[in-house]
């Protein structure tokens, strides 16, 4: 009997290959239908999925490789439930935003996508999450290096060699830790974690390669060079998705496998940690001032935010004392609707960029001017996801930001403190583009846009009153890990 | 009427709905804006008064009203309500002199092409302030500053298509945000000691006994952080360079902003967190609300130098808010909390007055907003002329009649009698001779002598606009009944004490000093500017006499001391250059590093290459060549051709034949 | 003069060489068909030469092969005359020469 998890992770999959077969050239209607109906088993999923409980639902266990280890084990939890509604979102809204390229290998590429990243979320046997996790690299460099934009040759190289080289220091990573203690399982490493899963060098070995691996996926700082080149040079509707759910692969990462595995490697480094999460909070949003590209702009911006991601699960698993209950509750509950909330503001912001670059060609701050004469929707809309994502009371953005604050001020302050900064950064780097993109005289090149259209509307809309609901009554989104997090948070006690 | 109790939540919504429905509309049905918008803040306006009457019931009159806002974790945050005399008072105040400044705009602004978005931002400017001020959380307090804050920008930022506007909206926005990451800060702080956000949760709030004393030494750090937000918000010194480039907002906005909205958001924060401030005083005095006080000293006689120099009518008036609001400040350090909020209260309504009436001259005169080139209005704008006295005299601090005489007394009486320093007080006497001065240039310049270039073809302002005028002026010398010290009510009322009638307190020495100082201002100023707007001995007549007297000093003070200039020079180069060199960090070092190893993998990719080409394949090379050149030649051997195949065999059958004969 | 395995030798050598000689040097695939044919005639009076003139022999064993390579000869003549007519109606020519396809 195939599961329900095993359906939605399979679904996609069939459905690029009902895209290939299909005989017309415009694959977008019938991508959009498999699209829809995994979103629609996910949202069955949401319904069905029991808040009040901890620990895997839904699971699925099959034998695969026993030689290896290797088991087909797929279950969720509220965190991986989380992540496979934000894919079922935002993929669709990807879809959506993305004019039609020409033939149907672009929507099979995405599908193939959205299977990985599906399966990616739901697996619980190191072996299937890493194949997952790798099938979801290579759409990714197709989509970059054959729909992408100016010299995307070296933007989708430099993604794939980076990606591929942390994946592959993981890889080894786990078959030292497979040799040593026998098991992939994500649950049963876990409980080895406590007490130190390794000893002595190939402990810190092992840790830095994992980390590295997810490091780059993040990214974190240092490790983010390949990011703006790559949000920069994909088409709109892929960056979207990179931005969107890509990387939160990364953190999903840290959350599922460093945490858990290694407590004690990271209270040794804990303050170095930290430093390098306040280096991408700080120094991205700065770079991200000095940028006159739109998605460049976007893609910084994106860095920033999941730094606060990293600051949060930092401090909590770095904490030389252990944490108030309530301090852990905040930053990981923080980190959880950071997650969601960068995804669906990160993306929408990545749509509007889409959007005026259709207009006008060209997706340069300074090629912009006036636009709230000509648009005043297009403008008003965009304006929504700037705010949410500067961090509004109201919208979304704040909520986990104001979590991951106070979960990670109690715990180290000093960090929290300069991290501020970063809010502050942010909030310029946006005034200053509504400046130059909406206001002033309305530029000549701009002088005959057209306004959100039909279809447009019907993508912001819905999109908006999200950000608007999570931002107002966000217990909906909450009851999603509220358990988990509590789970979580006992592995820091 | 407790029924408002349950239902406060409803005050700020009510001005929000009407926003988000005027924004759904058509540009076209500026009818149904209008009526929207006055609508919402008409009962905005009835609920205040509802709950303004609720809490005169009983002395120190406190209501809460908390509920959870949701749960992370197994951990709850709660948020709530709290009606109290600070509240209710802020309440009235703000729906009363929003509404006055709504109905002001529908004439102000009726030639604007987008007068319905106007409206929209502006209830929801009133909706976010009146939440404000009656959050009993300082989360959800935030929360409301924040919207205030967006709601400002929107509206500094207006006229859009004015590069001006956009960078004063700009302006604004960073610069409070750069208070309000204090604030953000003092409140994680404030959160992580006391555990709750709640100023009241019957025993357990922050602000209460079992809260406070959770506090211990960083009630200090947490009270200056908090601060910092409001030095921000209420364009104290540092962060008050927002404040006067806000004026490129429509009049109506500056009047909201500077009288009942945004700027007061400032000075209530710290009258509502007062405890954080107070907390361990010895004499009222604590190191926090030290700061405090110099920093609205600072402020206070800064603004007032420079809007001695200012040409703008309307900038004039926004120096006179800074500094205003560095006078609540001052008195609020000293102690006088009661003092503070009042003079806030009669500000509102004297400095909205100021500003409409500001904004009726400059409807009068054609967009026209440089004082040097009006004059003589007097005879053109009866009306405003009368209610803009009003105003000025009220700002002026002149006694009996005006309520900004009663409150400006009783704050000059705190600081009298503040412990550490009589510095304060006597920059503060200073501070209101050179209000009384300013104000009185202002009077003159635009109202008296002979018209100027702008004020030729002036008029007066339609009954919409002018009504307005007259009822904030009425509220500005009416208020003044309930402040004097005969019957301080307003002061028992704040404070929480009862009051009863003594005239005999009427009379204090204060008075008398209050008085000359103002007398002494506008004396000097009828004497200053006496000839101002015309041609004096050896000065030309749009030369200002101080000019004239002092160019250096007028410069210094006309160029708001160079404080804008200071920062361009220094914090936003410093944050350009931070930005760009985090930009050049990451295209050339950090890339360059991934370069770097990219470049290695290269060379080692190339050296494998040779190897490979001209070792191991050249080899195998050779060998392939040698079998297609010997395949090559082979083939010729088959011509196809049966009979050569044939004659091969019989020739091949013979040498066999011989072989075998030989070997025989 | 006795008619020795000698004499029969010779004769078949003689018929095998000019079987071989018009084989190889005749155009005209008929004519080389012809040829083999004659070589393969060589043969068979080998075969019948040999079994005559062995010592006493209890089976006809040569006559029984010669016999039997008769039979495929005229078999081989056959389907060789066969190819050569559909050779010549494809080739539209029986010139070995020009049928060179087979070529390396």
């Amino acid at each position: 009997m195939v599961g329900v998890i095993t359906t939605i992770v399979l679904l996609p999959l069939i459905g690029a290959l009902a895209v290939c077969l299909w005989p017309q050239r415009n694959g977008r209607p019938i991508a959009l239908i498999f699209n829809a109906t995994s979103a629609g088993c996910a949202l069955g999923l949401w319904r069905n999925f029991d808040t009040t409980t901890a620990g895997l639902q839904f699971v699925e266990r099959h034998t695969w490789i026993p030689a290896v280890g290797a088991e087909y084990l797929v279950g969720i939890d509220g965190l991986s439930l989380l992540l496979v509604l934000l894919t079922s979102l935002i993929i669709p809204f990807a879809f959506l935003a993305q004019p039609a390229p020409d033939g149907r290998a672009f929507y099979a590429t995405m599908l193939v996508m959205q299977s990985a990243l599906y399966g990616t979320f739901t697996a619980q046997n190191f072996i299937l999450w890493f194949l997952f996790y790798e099938m979801s690299l290579i759409p990714a460099f197709l989509l970059i290096r054959i729909w992408g934009g100016q010299n995307r040759d070296r933007a989708a190289t430099k993604f794939f060699l980076y990606t591929f080289l942390g994946s592959v220091a993981m890889l080894l990573s786990f078959l030292g830790i497979y040799l040593a203690r026998g098991t992939f399982d994500f649950a049963a490493l876990a409980g080895f974690g406590k007490s130190g899963l390794l000893t002595g060098k190939l402990a810190w070995l092992t840790f830095a390669g994992i980390f590295v691996g997810l490091a780059v996926k993040v990214p974190l700082f240092p490790f983010h060079t390949w990011l703006p080149d790559a949000y920069q040079t994909a088409p709109t509707g892929v960056s979207m998705v990179l931005t969107g759910v890509l990387s939160k692969m990364g953190v999903y990462g840290f959350v599922r496998l460093l945490l858990p595995l290694f407590p004690n490697e990271i209270k040794v480094i804990g303050p170095w940690l930290l430093a390098l999460a306040i280096c991408s909070i700080v120094f991205a949003p700065l770079a991200a001032l000095a940028q006159r590209d739109l998605k460049r702009m976007i893609a910084y911006l994106s860095i920033n935010h999941l730094g606060y991601c990293m600051l949060a699960l930092f401090a909590v698993a770095a904490s030389p004392v252990v944490a108030a209950r309530i301090d852990t509750h905040a930053a990981l509950s923080g980190v959880f609707m950071q997650i969601f909330n960068h995804g669906i503001t990160a993306a929408t912001l990545f749509y509007f960029a889409g959007l005026l670059e259709q207009r006008r060609g060209l997706r340069g701050i300074d090629d912009f001017g006036g636009l709230m004469q000509r648009t005043p929707l297009l403008c008003g809309w965009m304006s929504v996801a700037m705010f949410s994502s500067l961090g509004l009371p109201g919208l979304n953005g704040f909520i986990g930001e104001f979590l991951i604050f106070k979960g990670s001020f109690a715990i180290a302050a000093a960090f929290a403190s300069i991290a501020v900064i970063g809010l502050l950064v942010t909030a310029i780097v946006f005034v200053r583009a509504m400046q130059s993109l909406f206001s002033g005289p309305l530029a000549e090149s701009c002088s005959v846009f057209p306004d959100l259209l039909r279809g447009e509307k019907f993508v912001v809309v819905p999109v908006t009153l999200l950000m608007f609901a999570i931002g107002i009554a966000p217990q909906f989104i909450f009851n999603i890990f509220n358990t988990t997090v509590v789970q979580m948070a006992r592995l820091f006690a | 009427m407790s029924w408002i109790i349950d239902h406060l939540w409803l005050i700020p919504a009510v001005p929000f709905a009407a926003s988000l429905v005027i924004l759904s509309l058509s540009k076209l049905r500026r009818k149904s804006a209008v009526v929207l918008a006055i609508t919402g803040q008409v009962v905005a306006l009835a609920m205040s008064v509802l709950a303004f009457l609720l809490t005169l019931q009983t002395q120190g009159f406190r209501v809460i009203q908390n509920f959870t806002w949701f749960t992370f974790g197994e951990q709850t945050l709660r948020l709530g309500f709290v009606l109290d005399p600070l509240a209710a008072a802020m309440l009235v105040m703000i729906s009363l002199v929003g509404l006055c400044i709504f109905v002001f705009s529908v004439g102000y602004m009726a030639e604007d092409k987008n007068f319905t978005r106007f409206f929209a931002y502006m209830s929801f400017f009133s909706g976010a302030m009146l939440g404000l001020v009656i959050a009993n959380s300082l989360l959800l307090l935030f929360i409301f500053w924040e919207l205030v804050g967006l709601a400002s920008y929107l509206l500094i930022g207006f006229w859009i298509e004015r590069p001006s506007a956009a960078g004063a909206a700009k302006k604004a926005f960073i610069t409070t945000r750069i208070g309000d990451m204090g604030f953000f800060l003092g409140m994680l702080w404030l959160y992580n000691r006391s555990g709750t956000l709640l100023f009241y949760d019957g025993g357990n709030g922050c602000l209460e006994s079992a809260g406070l004393a959770l506090l211990g030494a960083s009630a200090t750090f947490i009270a200056l952080l908090i601060f910092c937000g409001a030095v921000g918000k209420s364009g104290q010194f540092p962060l008050h360079v927002w404040l006067p480039d806000a004026m490129e907002g429509p009049t109506p906005v500056s009047a909201l902003i500077h009288a009942a909205t945004m700027v007061a958001a400032g000075v209530f924060l710290v009258a509502r967190v007062y405890p954080l401030f107070s907390l361990g005083a010895i004499n009222g005095v604590t190191s926090s609300l030290t700061i405090v006080v110099w920093i609205g000293v600072t402020t206070a006689l800064m603004a007032a130098l420079i809007a001695i120099a200012q040409a703008d009518i309307k900038r004039i008036l926004a120096y006179s808010t800074v500094s205003q609001l560095g006078l609540m400040m001052v008195s609020l350090g000293v102690g006088g909390v009661a003092a503070g909020i009042m003079h806030l209260l009669a500000h509102g309504f004297f400095k909205a007055l100021l500003f409409l009436g500001a904004g009726s001259v400059i409807h009068g005169c054609h967009g026209e907003q440089d004082i040097r080139k009006m004059g003589g209005l007097r005879r053109f704008m009866p009306v405003t002329f009368m209610t803009y006295a009003v105003g000025m005299m009220a700002l002026s601090g002149v006694p009996i009649f005006f309520s900004g005489g009663w409150t400006k007394e009783e704050i000059l009486h705190a600081t009298a009698h503040w412990p550490p320093s009589h510095v304060p007080y006597y920059l503060i006497l200073v501070g209101v001779v050179l209000t009384a001065l300013y104000m009185t240039r202002q009077i003159i310049y635009v109202f008296f002598g002979n018209p100027r270039a702008a004020a030729e073809r002036a008029h007066e302002s339609p009954r919409v606009m002018t009504m307005p005028l007259i009822v904030l002026a009425f509220g500005a010398i009416l208020l003044s009944a309930v402040l004097t010290p005969a019957w301080p009510w307003l002061h028992g009322y704040l404070a929480g004490e009862p009051t009863y009638v003594d005239v005999a307190r009427l009379i204090q020495p204060m008075l008398f000093v209050s008085l000359a100082l103002v007398s002494a201002g506008v004396g000097v100023g009828f004497w200053i500017y006496r000839k101002a707007g015309t041609q004096d001995g050896g000065r030309p007549a749009e030369v200002d006499p101080l000019e004239y007297a002092q160019p250096a000093l007028f410069r210094f003070l006309a160029n708001k001391m160079w404080i804008d200039e200071l920062y361009a020079r220094t914090v936003i180069s410093f944050s350009w250059m931070a930005a760009r060199f985090s930009d050049w960090m990451d295209r050339y070092f950090w890339d360059g590093l991934v370069r770097g190893f990219g470049a290695i993998g290269q060379l080692f990719g190339i050296f494998t290459t040779s190897v490979d080409e001209y070792g191991i394949n050249a080899g195998v090379d050779e060998t392939t060549a040698g079998a297609r050149g010997l395949g090559r030649v082979m083939s010729t051997a088959h011509s196809g051709q049966i009979q050569t195949y044939l004659g091969a065999i019989a020739i091949g059958m013979l040498a066999l034949l011989l072989l075998y004969a030989w070997l025989a | 003069m006795t008619p020795t395995l000698q004499v029969f030798l010779i004769v078949s050598a003689a018929l095998f060489s000019i079987g071989l000689l018009a084989a190889l040097s005749r155009r005209h695939a008929i004519f080389i068909l012809i040829g083999i044919e004659m070589m393969l005639t060589a043969a068979n009076l080998n075969f019948i030469a040999f079994w005559r003139f062995s010592p006493p022999a209890q089976q006809p064993v040569g006559v029984m092969i010669a016999i039997f390579s008769i039979a495929i000869a005229a078999a081989e003549a056959a389907v060789g005359l066969a190819m050569v007519i559909a050779v010549y109606r494809h080739y539209r020519t029986t010139n070995v020469d020009q049928l060179d396809q087979l070529k390396g």
